[in-house]
């Protein structure tokens, strides 16, 4: 028997949910911050009336939702779920007043795409786009790669077993400190260091690039966000190629790389434990999944003689692997290059990439490299098993910050969780199909939407259908989260309509 | 954004090939024979030219840049972002309304460029000739075209942006709906402590 939700279980849920949306209305003070620096008048009100919406909302919800009980895992898992469906809606209000979007579906779908920092866009003119958006776009960005949840649990909820169950249910299961509220803040450390030394490497660049200060600085901080956080955006329409700079590509590659980094092997490594960097079963994972990877890609670009030298297939070639791999999506070439030049085994080459991921409890997406790497160990500690004489008995373990035995349940956990991935990849993939887009371009950029990737063959455009749209925003939030909040949330309205 | 040196720019200098034709005027015979014949050879010239620079917009570049890799190109657009200077070259981004394409040229058409394209500022409409490469040897792989000549189609202006009509009351009546609420919250808290 499915047991009906009470008004109490919604009450929980409201509560917890105003409180993440005021949080999220206070991270407007950056953009407003901006507007008023650079005298524009109005994005300051844009973002002054969004402010006030998400305060307004937010307020009236923890009001009538006034509860003192702590969060159950089907309220944590709800209330994750449903934060990002908000967060996306009211993230894009200052992007509808701007008048850069055709609807406010486009708009939705940007905010969406920012938050679960996939990087995917359907802005128009955004070269004449005003800074404040501008950093907005980012600082979405930002707060997605950490986690909407992250921002609540660090100033707005006390540590609990209730925030433990929220900061699950964003795709964190591994603690890195004891108390979850400690783990929120040091994510937050960690990002705002490398924020600030990312930030003036790349504004020290841009300005040796021929940019002026101001410019070589505000092109820093969005950028410094969107690789960090493996999410992909850029100030300018042409993405990464409007620099045209070698150095800015070889400090965004590293950047990207950190991002994709587990957060608990940052904290290991500030630990000053840098062993850990060469042992660990992800970074392992990642550095054979990126050559197998960009040795197929190679030899596709390689038969079809795209670029004409060694380090033009490699500075191209290589870098959309990183950024696809890692999840960011920042592209040095057009997004139709990817149909008309690169040709399907590069292409199939890159898809993978994009679908395997970083890190888990990193700001990537996609299945991720320790859910690969456990299933390729268990893989091989089968055949092993076979080749040993019967009676012989051996633990299987792998290292991830410490030796950890590996158990038949990690290894079932990671690859349901890799079909399921590969069902979204497939389910957008056929939707795009039916609407009549080519097979390869299609799962191209299914995989970019559903593992929050970015990178585009040119199906992301404000033309492409409505349905589309839905379907990739609809992918993004599941691939966010990792599934498990929202089968909750289907469970929870299913038992709503059908409990008793 | 103005460029520092836009004074210049309107001085149409060594920096384009806007190339006048004047008829000298030994070039008048009375024959209509002579004009027939001078009208024939230059139509050929201007055929000849044509062929030689293609006009193309950013997505032939992109579409057809197998075919177009290597040749000269006439391309027009927007000049965005800024003008980054790179020892005696600069590159300047040109945005022809669907993508916008990089331009290599030497220093010396950076006066021409006063307005390059922002939230404040409308760019210059730039028209490039130059040779356009699908996988710049020079550049890492980069599309790109590298000026030959670089002229300025239409100078850009600075934007002034008015604010939209009722924002102002909007956010009256949200800050009015905020405090209400805001009371109301301390009464509450206030009446549950009793």
């Amino acid at each position: 028997m499915v047991l009906k939700p009470t008004l109490g279980d919604l009450k929980t849920i409201g509560y917890y949910l105003g409180k993440i949306i005021i949080g999220l209305g206070m991270t407007m003070i950056f953009p407003i911050a901006c507007a008023l620096l650079f005298r524009e008048i109005n994005p300051l009100y844009d973002f002054t009336i969004s402010i006030l919406i998400c305060l307004i909302f937010g307020q009236a919800l923890t009001m009538l939702c006034h509860t003192e009980k702590d969060l159950g895992w089907m309220h944590g898992m709800v209330v994750v779920s449903l934060a990002w469906l908000i967060a996306a809606v009211l993230g894009a209000i200052p992007f509808y007043f701007s008048g850069h979007w055709k609807s406010f579906l486009d708009c939705v779908f940007d905010s969406m795409s920012g938050f679960a920092t996939t990087g995917l866009v359907l802005v128009r003119d955004l070269d004449h786009i005003s800074r404040a958006v501008n950093i907005w776009r980012h600082v979405i960005m930002f707060l997605g790669g950490q986690g909407v949840v992250v921002i609540a649990l660090s100033f707005l909820v006390r540590g609990s077993a209730g925030a433990f169950r929220m900061y699950v249910g964003e795709a964190r299961d591994e603690k890195i400190l004891p108390n979850v509220v400690e783990t929120s803040r040091f994510i937050w450390i960690v990002s705002i260091t490398y924020l600030v030394l990312g930030t003036i490497a790349l504004a020290v660049t841009g300005k040796m690039e021929g940019m002026s200060w101001i410019n070589s600085f505000f092109h820093g901080v969005c950028i410094f966000m969107a690789a960090f956080d493996t999410g992909g955006f850029a100030p300018q329409s042409q993405n990464l190629l409007y620099y045209h700079s070698l150095a800015y590509e070889v400090i965004t590659i590293v950047i990207m790389i950190l991002g994709a980094m587990n957060f608990k092997l940052h904290y290991t490594v500030w630990l000053k434990r840098r062993k850990e960097i060469a042992d660990n079963i992800e970074t392992r994972t990642f550095f054979m999944t990126a050559m197998f990877t960009f040795f197929l890609l190679a030899i596709g670009l390689n038969k079809l003689g795209v670029y004409p030298d060694a380090l033009g297939l490699f500075r191209k070639g290589f870098y959309q692997l990183i950024s696809g791999h890692t999840g960011t999506g920042f592209q040095t070439i057009y997004a139709r290059q990817f149909i008309h030049e690169w040709g399907a085994l590069a292409l199939i080459a890159l898809t993978l990439a994009m679908a395997l991921g970083g890190g888990v409890c990193s700001t990537t997406g996609g299945i991720k490299m320790l859910r690969i790497g456990v299933i390729f160990k268990a893989l091989y500690n089968d055949v092993k098993k076979i080749m040993l004489p019967e009676a012989a008995v051996f633990v299987e373990k792998y290292h991830h910050i410490k030796d950890v035995v590996l158990e038949d349940r990690q290894v079932r956990s990671a690859v349901l969780i890799s079909f399921c991935y590969f069902g979204l990849y497939a389910v957008g993939a056929i939707i795009g199909m039916m609407l009549g887009y080519p097979a390869l371009a299609a799962l191209f950029e299914s995989t970019s939407a559903a593992a929050n990737v970015g990178l585009s063959c040119g199906i992301t455009t404000p033309a492409m259908p409505a349905v589309l749209k839905v379907t990739y925003i609809l992918q993004m939030w599941i691939g966010r989260l990792e599934f498990m909040s929202v089968f909750t949330l289907a469970g929870f309205f299913i038992a709503f309509v059908r409990g008793k | 954004m103005r460029n520092p040196r836009g004074r210049e720019a309107r001085d149409v200098g060594r920096g384009t090939w806007d190339v006048k034709r004047e008829t000298p005027p030994f070039f008048r015979p009375a024959s209509c024979v002579f004009r027939l014949s001078l009208l024939l050879s230059v139509a050929y010239c201007l055929s000849s030219v044509s062929y030689a620079q293609t006009t193309v917009t950013s997505t032939e570049l992109i579409e057809r840049a197998k075919e177009l890799n290597g040749k000269e190109v006439s391309y027009q657009g927007e000049a965005i972002g800024e003008a980054m200077a790179r020892g005696e070259h600069f590159w300047i981004n040109v945005n022809d309304g669907n993508n916008a394409i990089g331009v290599w040229a030497p220093d010396n058409f950076l006066s021409v460029i006063s307005f390059t394209g922002g939230y404040t500022a409308k760019g210059d409409w730039l028209e490039v000739r130059g040779v356009f490469n699908r996988a710049c040897k020079m550049h890492g792989g980069d599309v790109d075209i590298h000026a030959l000549a670089l002229i300025k189609a239409r100078e850009g202006k600075a934007v002034t942006h008015r604010l939209a009509r009722g924002k102002h009351t909007l956010i009256v009546i949200l800050l009015g709906a905020f405090i209400c609420l805001s009371i109301l919250q301390l009464l509450k808290k206030r009446l549950g402590k009793k």
